[in-house]
């Protein structure tokens, strides 16, 4: 038998990898998926309109998208290693139920790696027409892999597609896997997430550079590019989170009483904004009255399930998701906020907003999404605890049980300390680099 | 052939080709390491990085496809596989982010201090990480991973002798086909100093992985005697094929002729790996788990087979654009000068 206490030590070791190199791979993994949409606008506005600010735009993020392409490849792939190395009673039962989507997954990679090769190093050696179109599978692959693989988290959320026989899965339909009630709500939420953190994270680069008086046509270009990508997939997206907590509201009631709070089951229950729980009641938070069945349900007197309507040992960590989901839903109404204003002065100015306020909360736009693209997955990720397969298969049942994973933790933090150092210095060099060339292109282009 | 067979088949094809396509990058790194000082060694190290550099990032996925199949289509198998020997697995996949990114880094860097930051990295984990890969071989191939989960010892699982030939053997394979692959691609691209510098090279290397291969038989004899009766056995005519095309590419080096060795290389390579395959079948686990008791529903393999179809129909043309790209002339049009 094993001993309890190497579960336990396994379960926050596995846990605490598992989330940093998740968590780092999230942003790289959107960045991956938006990147190419971005550059493709730029590449195209250069053919088209013989725009020279946007074919420099377009070759400079192509390095740093290559940057961005192949150190997120790398830090993908230690995730693939992680399924097996640290749970491996997730796929050693249930691979034959989840495995296809993570295939298709591993082909529409791979396809996008081979025309990232080509994209990057073709720059040079294709005509510019043929070179634009070797982009364009790159995001269709882009945005196909992340579809298939939170697919798979869907199903993680909403198992179905095969019989439980004694512990032994029988009669597996991979389809009815794949295309879970889960998966639309949280393919679309994922895919649009991926769009604002690309674009508002690009846009706070050059906003960076407005602030600091580098406003000129290049660098104008360079923010609204991005920003308009993510200021157009912003109210979309706060749409699609609606959709996606009716679907929390209607499969999972308990994941949907830790992100509010909500301790006892209850009628026409409020929105609960803030506060945390304490002593089993929540305190400190702003109400508003039956603002979460209306919400959740469509009606102001629905009953809300409460988390006591379960066991302890079936409880998510409850303050830690409600305050990730409030720190996603308010940073994704700020986002919404600065989208509308862009759009606002757009429309009647046909320029950016004037006001220094605007490019500062620009510059704040990247660092947010990036916080709402982390806290929205602690909260579904969280939000399911205890369960790694809801309801079938309880996480302290996935972790390995094999002597010493906490030292494979350890090594990953320093990994990826030095990984993201490295990464964001390199980045910041090549701007650097970048933008003392200009003055030589410059003067190149005017002899 | 039943479904079970046809996905093991598809699963050796991803590890085949990641051993002959990202084996060379690796070794790449690994020549990397050897090619002296910063000052005498630049030409080398910027040939191996215009070889590899459009194409690591295509070569290295075969490796999450091995994955990907291997836990659809035989769940249990690479359960026990990860958990049992997590300790080689996951210094691979450090050695896997480690020498990407470095490399990737070291690309972009503007500056040369900067570049020489990076260049350890990339070199050290690209030998590391083959020799780590090759100890799981051994670890599998001597049968040291028992069903279940994390069942096996997670030290001495992977640190036998076979283990050890694995690495060994692993490591100096990349350095071999690297070699060879540089010497080709520097001979294309008009760099013949450089084609003297890698043939000799992998000339050492080939003759390196033959004493290994040699000194081998002894090892599986006496450390794993059912691979070796495999390898005698159903494995035989693929291994004699292999030790036939390693000669002949050896000599086709020796004698200056280069055209066909970069494929003889390769499948010199290949049947090795074929030919354990063949002399393992029909386990996956030595001497617990074979095919068919671990395989996957039939659904499943189905599916994964119909997903994998669908998806060559688009991977292979794909692939030979990117091969046919990487060998187009670079032209230095107008929209360059802008920038340079």
């Amino acid at each position: 038998m094993i001993a309890a206490n190497v579960i336990t030590d396994n379960l926050t070791a596995a846990r605490a990898q598992m989330g940093v190199s998740l968590g780092w791979h999230i942003i790289v993994a959107s960045l991956g998926v938006g990147f190419p949409l971005v550059i493709l606008v730029a590449e195209w506005r250069a053919l088209r309109r013989r725009d020279d600010a946007a074919l420099r735009l377009a070759r400079t993020w192509s390095r740093t998208a290559g940057v961005l392409f192949a150190v997120g490849a790398v830090s993908g792939t230690i995730i693939s290693f992680e399924m097996g190395i640290l749970w491996p009673g997730l796929l050693g039962t249930y691979g034959s139920v989840i495995g296809l989507p993570f295939a298709l997954e591993g082909i529409a990679f791979f396809i996008e790696a081979i025309f990232i090769g080509i994209y990057l190093y073709g720059w040079d050696r294709l005509s510019p027409r043929l070179h634009l179109l070797s982009g364009i599978p790159v995001a269709i692959a882009g945005i196909a892999s992340a579809f298939f693989i939170v697919t798979a988290n869907a199903w993680m959320n909403d198992p179905q597609g095969f019989r439980l026989v004694a512990g032994k899965v029988v009669d597996p339909n991979p389809l009815a896997a794949m295309f879970n009630p889960a998966t639309p709500a949280e393919t679309i939420h994922l895919l649009l997430a991926s769009f604002m953190v690309t674009g508002f994270v690009i846009g706070s680069v050059y906003a960076v550079a407005m602030l600091r008086g580098r406003r000129d046509r290049y660098h104008r270009l360079g923010f609204l590019i991005p920003f308009v990508l993510a200021a157009v997939s912003t109210p979309l997206q706060i749409g699609a989170g609606d959709f996606a907590a009716r679907y929390v509201a209607d499969r999972q009631p308990i994941k949907l009483a830790a992100l509010e709070g909500v301790v006892h089951t209850e009628r026409g229950a409020g929105e609960h904004i803030g506060g945390l729980v304490i002593n089993g009641r929540l305190r400190g938070a702003i109400v508003i009255p039956h603002g979460l069945a209306l919400l959740a349900y469509g009606d102001p007197n629905a009953i809300v399930k409460g988390l006591d309507s379960v066991p302890p040992d079936q409880r998510p960590p409850t303050n830690t998701v409600h305050v990730a989901f409030d720190l996603m839903v308010g940073a994704g109404f700020f986002l919404l906020g600065l989208s509308s204003w862009l759009a606002w002065t757009w429309r009647r100015t046909r320029a950016l907003p004037r006001s220094p306020w605007f490019v500062r909360g620009a510059v704040l736009a990247g660092p947010a999404a990036a916080v709402a693209m982390e806290a929205g997955w602690v909260t579904t990720e969280l939000g399911r605890q205890p369960w790694t397969v809801y309801g079938i298969l309880r996480t302290d049942h996935a972790v390995s049980t094999a002597p010493g994973l906490f030292a494979g933790f350890y090594v990953l933090l320093a990994v990826y300390t030095v990984l993201t150092i490295s990464t964001l210095y390199v980045l910041r060099r090549m701007g650097v680099a970048n933008r003392s060339a200009l003055p030589d292109a410059v003067a190149l282009l005017a002899s | 052939m039943t479904a079970a067979n046809a996905v093991l088949v598809l699963l050796w094809i991803s590890i085949t080709s990641y051993a002959v396509l990202a084996g060379a990058d690796f070794g790449g790194g690994i020549w990397d390491l050897f090619s002296g000082s910063t000052s005498r060694g630049m030409r080398q190290r910027l040939r191996i990085a215009a070889s590899i550099g459009p194409v690591w990032e295509a070569n290295h996925v075969w490796i999450i496809f091995a994955l990907v199949i291997l836990w659809t289509g035989f769940p249990p198998v690479f359960a026990a596989i990860m958990s049992t020997l997590y300790i080689p697995l996951t210094l691979v996949a450090f050695g896997v982010i480690v020498r990407g990114s470095s490399f990737a880094l070291r690309q972009a860097a503007p500056q040369l201090a900067l570049k020489r930051a990076f260049g350890p990295g990339f070199a050290i984990a690209s030998l590391v990480t083959p020799f780590f890969l090759g100890t799981v071989a051994g670890a599998m191939a001597s049968g040291r991973v028992p069903p279940g989960i994390a069942r096996g010892d997670t030290l001495l699982s992977w640190t036998g002798p076979t283990s050890l030939l694995g690495g060994v053997l692993a490591v100096a394979g990349c350095a071999y086909l690297a070699a060879v692959y540089l010497c080709v691609d520097a001979r294309r691209d008009g760099e013949y100093d450089l084609v003297e510098v890698f043939r000799k090279r992998a000339l050492i290397a080939g003759a390196v992985c033959a004493l290994i291969a040699l000194a081998g038989i002894d090892v599986l004899r006496l450390d794993a005697p059912r691979l070796y009766h495999g390898l005698l056995g159903n494995g035989l005519p693929i291994l004699l094929a292999s030790a036939a095309l390693s000669s002949a590419a050896l000599l086709l080096l020796w004698r200056r002729m280069f055209a066909f060795t970069r494929i003889l290389s390769a499948l010199a390579v290949v049947t090795v790996l074929w030919a354990w395959a063949v002399a393992q079948y029909p386990d996956l686990l030595v001497g617990s788990t074979t095919v068919a008791q671990a395989a996957a529903p039939a659904a499943t393999l189905t599916a994964l087979i119909i997903a994998v179809a669908i998806g060559s129909v688009f991977l292979v043309p794909s692939l030979a654009l990117l091969f046919w790209m990487v060998r187009l002339p670079r032209t230095v049009d107008a929209r360059q000068k802008v920038e340079s």
